[in-house]
């Protein structure tokens, strides 16, 4: 054992931060100072931050909110409760490349079966992810989808966590539906939903293959998040501006810091522990 | 028996208009993945496959290498997989029972990584990569394992799972002359086997689904991993959907069958720091 907390575990520990270091200038040539982070200043960086703000609010919300329904009305102890679960867990078997690419396929303007549907009853064809207003939503759609499962299956296991007589208990004073619902099982649920909250709001942060794979950050940059941006500028086309991509990784690391560290201060002290 | 009631068959209707969303894009992969050119061109458009198209299948082979693909992703998330479940097993036991120096201080440095999300190293890592040449032939897959050994989140979770390891059998095999590297293996590590299981069926579901890392830093197209594999088959083949469907499927059966008969792992794995 001391072989392997000596030899191991720092070796481990050494691959470990080995993968952690973080050069701001990957490949310095000149010293350029704060050349990038003024540079971010100018509008374009706010378009990015805005678009990075609004993609994790139409991603995250829905989601929880909608497993978070879902995971109530399958608590009605229904029949077959178990497969339903399974059912609704089901989009969490598909990676966020593949379902990207099914929803490219359904998205897709001319044969796809979005606008196929909606040209059954009679709508015109949807530009899914060429039109800059509806782009963004649509891969946010996607990724709601991607991240229902999870949140069924995290929400799931807290119910099943409640203990049976204070939902008992309840129930004999009368409770049912809604106040069973709004009175015992959120409030007792508040950990998994917080920790849905942060989880998926960092998830969200950092997004990337769905808009690799739908849109390419396009159209006319409506879908470019700040982890987009970041691959744009450092790897795709050819470009290797390394430092301007670094200094928006550290804005990335900035924001990711401030988020968890205002949702736990926020948040911790409306959250109901047992 | 309970009476019927009403609001069951509420509850029942909006679960089933819930689901169908939930499940479509499931069920259009599979189905999607059968149709032929007629039945995804046609208008309106057919959700049902009009006859089993299974040249799709044939036509992916051709397309793309997939069975290389597989070979490579297995690879990749198969070393993440036991390599991240090794040293956190051993890191694990370090932080719950042995005594050294700055233990709280390392374990707070250790915990503060989780934080420090990957999209914002990637630069530097993939520069030092790169520079070490490992983005070409075989080496690729030590470029796309090399920064994936070990992970805090699998050595928090272990560590709470031995910490809860009742002392008494500890002390027991202490006494029966028990070291420390027999007392891991023989002892610890088979006792908390359902922990170590939810490691590792989480390490390698995000292994098996990796896309930025791979996507960048592969350079010979044999190397390419299934996720971004399948992502070129859309760009390549997007004319024909029934084929780059028949792909996703095909993609799909490893993880699908992880989450039909891992789900108790998965949650348990997925759900360690949401019960606390």
């Amino acid at each position: 054992m001391v072989f392997a907390l000596f030899i191991f575990w720092p070796l481990a520990r050494t691959f470990y931060l080995s993968t952690h270091g973080n050069d701001i200038f990957g490949a310095p040539s000149t010293y350029v100072g704060l050349d990038h982070y003024t540079e971010m200043l100018s509008g374009e960086f706010g378009e990015v931050l805005a678009t990075t703000a609004l993609f994790t609010l139409v991603s995250v919300l829905p989601a929880i909110v909608g497993a978070l329904v879902v995971v109530l009305l399958l608590e009605a102890r229904l029949r077959g409760v178990r497969v339903l679960r399974t059912a609704f867990a089901l989009p969490f078997a598909f990676s966020v490349a593949t379902a990207s690419v099914v929803f490219a396929v359904i998205y897709n303007p001319a044969i796809g079966i979005a606008n196929g549907l909606l040209g059954a009853v009679g709508i015109d064809r949807v530009d899914w992810l060429t039109d800059p207003s509806i782009a963004l939503p649509a891969v946010g759609l996607a990724t709601v989808w991607m991240n229902l499962g999870y949140n069924v299956l995290v929400l799931s296991a807290g119910v099943a966590a409640i203990p049976p007589e204070v939902v008992e208990a309840a129930r004999l004073d009368g409770a049912t539906g809604w106040r069973l619902a709004t009175g015992i099982t959120i409030p007792l649920l508040s950990p998994q939903l917080f920790f849905l909250v942060v989880v998926s709001t960092i998830h969200a942060l950092q997004s990337f293959g769905q808009i690799h794979i739908l849109t390419k950050g396009g159209p006319d940059d409506a879908t470019t998040t700040l982890v987009y941006s970041i691959y744009e500028r450092a790897f795709a086309f050819g470009s290797s501006d390394f430092g301007g991509a670094s200094a928006q990784a550290v804005v990335l690391l900035a924001i990711m810091l401030i988020c968890t560290a205002v949702q736990f201060g926020i948040l911790e002290r409306r959250v109901h522990y047992r | 028996m309970r009476r019927p009631d009403p609001g069951r068959i509420v509850v029942y209707v909006v679960l089933g208009l819930a689901l169908i969303p939930v499940l479509f894009p499931v069920y259009y992969a599979f189905a999607g993945a059968v149709m032929g050119p007629g039945d995804l061109a046609s208008y309106p458009p057919s959700l049902v496959p009009s006859a089993l198209h299974w040249a799709n299948f044939g036509d992916v082979f051709r397309s793309v290498p997939l069975g290389r693909f597989y070979l490579n992703s297995a690879v990749q998330a198969g070393v993440i997989t036991l390599a991240q479940v090794v040293t956190s097993i051993l890191a694990a036991y370090a932080f719950a029972f042995l005594r050294m120096p700055a233990k709280a201080a390392t374990f707070g440095l250790f915990l503060a990584t989780l934080m420090v999300p990957w999209e914002a190293i990637i630069i530097p890592n993939y520069l030092a990569i790169s520079d070490w040449g490992l983005t070409r032939g075989g080496l690729t897959y030590l470029g796309l394992v090399l920064p994936f050994l070990a992970s805090a989140f699998g050595t928090f979770l272990l560590r709470q799972a031995f910490l809860q390891f009742p002392s008494e059998l500890r002390d027991a095999a202490v006494i029966d002359g028990c070291g420390h590297w027999r007392l891991l293996w023989r002892v610890v590590v088979p006792l908390s086997k359902p922990s170590i299981a939810a490691v590792a069926v989480y390490v390698f579901l995000s292994a098996w689904n990796q896309y930025f890392w791979p996507l960048i830093l592969i350079r010979d197209a044999e190397y390419q991993t299934l996720q971004i594999g399948i992502s070129q088959l859309n760009d390549a083949e997007a004319a024909q959907p029934g084929l780059v469907l028949a792909g996703v499927a095909l993609s799909l059966l490893p993880t699908l069958a992880v989450v039909l008969f891992g789900q108790r792992y998965i949650v348990r794995g997925l759900t360690a720091g949401a019960l606390r």
